[in-house]
């Protein structure tokens, strides 16, 4: 069985949930033959496709284009079944970031295929990949098959492990696509970064911030220990919603499913929806005054205490630990 | 101009999620119904550019009688025509998409919302599925949009930041918490939509590509220890984090 990985780029530096992909679809080749292809597309990619070798592709193909270098769900998507189709393969691995998020429902339609959206485990069974994905924000998780002729899953980021891609690195095939103005009809024009904030979808470490923190003016308290542990900043949605953070930091049933491997909740009671948002996190850290907020259910970790008192001494305990100071 | 948006009717975020005697889908006894949150971000936006420009909004939902429920509120909100693709087969993503889009066709919209993403499934799909089995151009994830001279500019969430993004009308579009702050229905409005009907319509078959083989509650989370009652149980959690959990 064929699978091609999309493996996805920014600056032509593949991100993380493409190693992480790649090697997924490899565990799955090794327990029922096949080979996993890996696909790059971007303005000049080729001089780092080779490294998905290490992951474990077989082969890796890359599409370049000067215009290929942002995002166009139009000209991505016609690649990505192009390819698909050309080397005919049976599934498609696509990461869960915003741009696999955009792109898998496409190409799905383009290639007549089921998707599984969001996995968070790949098994076999009968010679068949059962996907496991987690519905209604994580308070269940669904088995699914897919039953359509090509098949397409997409990988939650940070579940997935890429290893260290010490594998042989392979070489790199040029696929000719042509392109007209036509596939850029919707197309991504420029990316407003948020001043190098590290974001908390892609965060290994999030230190969030909830309406315990009384104001806006103590969140430099949190963004000081989301530093020393080079962690992204979250929030509640009731301090989203209080004007105190921006909305791209909101954890939880109406912001953004974290999974990272280590979450800590400061002044966050834990109510249903935060929680459906990370309670996957691999441990979790509470820090609240008050011993019966449901937070401490999910918390590996907790402190019952005054976060005023006990962030700042936790901030330079790390540091202290990290040799930061 | 011609708006449409798409609606799903699903378990309210509190709702408490048991799984169902089929071991397949929730229990429903006890859940209340809600609007999909992300949807009526796109309601009000579709609302909002009405009021600019003038035109007709149209709320499509797929799904049982009871999606009624959620319809009759967009009907409150303001939307003009209210659409039930009557259904109560059990679809994927994929299949939803090919019924709405079906619907979709015949209305002909020049701006077509959805939510990012349903809480239910969440499956993030069916907005761009429609978009593709239309062949229209599509952005989603939108936190901002300006549609001027048919064109369009939108923003959208990527991880570390925001893309800007550009197309043409006719074109779909999926909202994300951020583009707007929907509005309640007005007690005027609650009573007009009472007299607004509701079209039913059959919604076209499709077999879905996606099979629930079982639903189970995740694995409980093992209870966890209280390391201290004030700031000097830091030094003893750094310790914990750094040499049992090893992820400092
Ligand atoms: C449709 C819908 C969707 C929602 N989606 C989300 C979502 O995505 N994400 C989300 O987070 N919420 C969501 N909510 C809101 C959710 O129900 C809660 O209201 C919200 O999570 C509460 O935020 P909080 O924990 O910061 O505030 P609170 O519930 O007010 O908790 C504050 C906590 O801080 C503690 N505290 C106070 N002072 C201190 C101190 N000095 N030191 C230590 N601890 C202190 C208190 O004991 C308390 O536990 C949603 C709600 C609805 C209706
Ligand atoms: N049954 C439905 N009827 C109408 N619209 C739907 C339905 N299911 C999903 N949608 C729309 O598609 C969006 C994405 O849903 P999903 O792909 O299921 O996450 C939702 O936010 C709705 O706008």
């Amino acid at each position: 069985m064929k699978i091609l990985v999309f493996a996805e780029q920014r600056d032509n530096k593949f991100k993380k949930p493409a190693f992480e992909a790649v090697k997924a679809a490899r565990t799955i080749v090794d327990q029922i033959g096949g080979e996993v292809i890996a696909l790059a597309v971007g303005s000049s990619v080729h001089s780092i496709a080779g490294t998905l070798g290490g992951y474990g592709a077989k082969k890796v193909l890359v599409v370049e284009h000067a215009r290929l270098g942002l995002y166009s769900s139009t000209a991505y998507s016609r690649i990505v079944a192009e390819v698909a189709s050309a080397q005919q393969v049976a599934i498609v691995m696509i990461p869960a970031t915003a741009l696999g998020k955009d792109l898998a429902p496409r190409v799905a339609v383009k290639l007549d295929a089921g998707v599984a959206a969001d996995c968070t485990a790949l098994r076999i069974e009968n010679g068949e990949v059962i996907a496991t994905r987690p519905v209604y924000a994580g308070k269940a998780l669904t088995d699914v098959r897919v039953t359509s002729v090509v098949k397409i899953f997409t990988l939650r980021p940070n579940v997935f492990t890429a290893g260290s891609g010490d594998g042989e690195a392979v070489p790199v095939e040029h696929v000719a696509v042509q392109l007209s103005e036509q596939d850029f009809t919707s197309a991504v024009k420029e990316i407003k970064q948020s001043s190098g904030k590290i974001d908390v979808a892609e965060a290994d470490i999030i230190v969030t911030g909830g309406r315990g923190m009384k104001g806006p003016e103590h969140f430099p308290m949190i963004e000081q220990l989301a530093q020393a542990l080079d962690a992204a900043v979250g929030a509640s949605r009731a301090v989203v919603d209080a004007g105190w953070r921006p909305h791209e930091e909101q954890v939880g049933q109406t912001g953004k499913t974290v999974s990272p491997s280590l979450y800590i909740a400061v002044g966050v009671s834990g109510a249903i929806q935060h929680l459906a948002g990370m309670s996957s996190s691999k441990y979790i850290v509470a820090i609240n005054k008050d011993k019966d907020a449901p937070i401490f259910q999910v918390a590996t970790y907790g402190i019952v205490a005054d976060a005023f008192e006990v962030v700042p001494a936790l901030t330079a305990e790390i540091k202290k630990m990290l040799g930061k100071s | 101009m011609k708006y449409a948006v798409c609606i799903n009717h699903v378990p309210d975020t509190a709702a408490k999620i048991t799984v169902g005697s089929d071991g397949k889908t929730i229990d429903k006894g006890g859940v209340s119904y809600v609007i999909s949150p992300y949807d009526e971000f796109a309601i009000e936006e579709c609302l909002r550019l009405k009021e600019k420009n003038g035109g007709e909004v149209t709320v499509v939902s797929l799904g049982s009688d009871a999606h009624k429920e959620s319809l009759r509120k967009a009907l409150a909100m303001g939307v003009d025509k209210a659409v039930l693709l009557k259904d109560d087969s059990t679809r994927d993503s994929f299949s939803v998409a090919r019924a709405l889009a079906d619907c979709l066709q015949e209305i002909s919209p020049d701006v077509i919302f959805f939510g990012k993403q349903s809480v239910d499934y969440d499956d993030s799909a069916v907005g761009l599925m429609v978009a593709e089995m239309l062949g229209l151009p599509s952005i989603s994830v939108i936190v901002k949009l300006e549609i001027a001279d048919g064109k369009v500019t939108a923003e959208r969430e990527v991880e570390g930041g925001r893309e800007v993004v550009e197309t043409k009308l006719p074109a779909v579009f999926t909202a994300q918490k951020g583009l707007n702050e929907p509005r309640y229905p007005s007690l005027k409005g609650i009573m007009a939509a009472k007299s607004k009907p509701i079209e039913e319509r059959p919604a076209s078959a499709a077999p879905p590509k996606v099979e629930v083989l079982g639903m189970q509650k995740p694995p409980a989370r093992l209870a966890g220890r209280i390391v201290g009652t004030d700031a000097t149980a830091v030094p003893e959690l750094v310790r914990l984090l750094h040499e049992e959990a090893k992820v400092i």
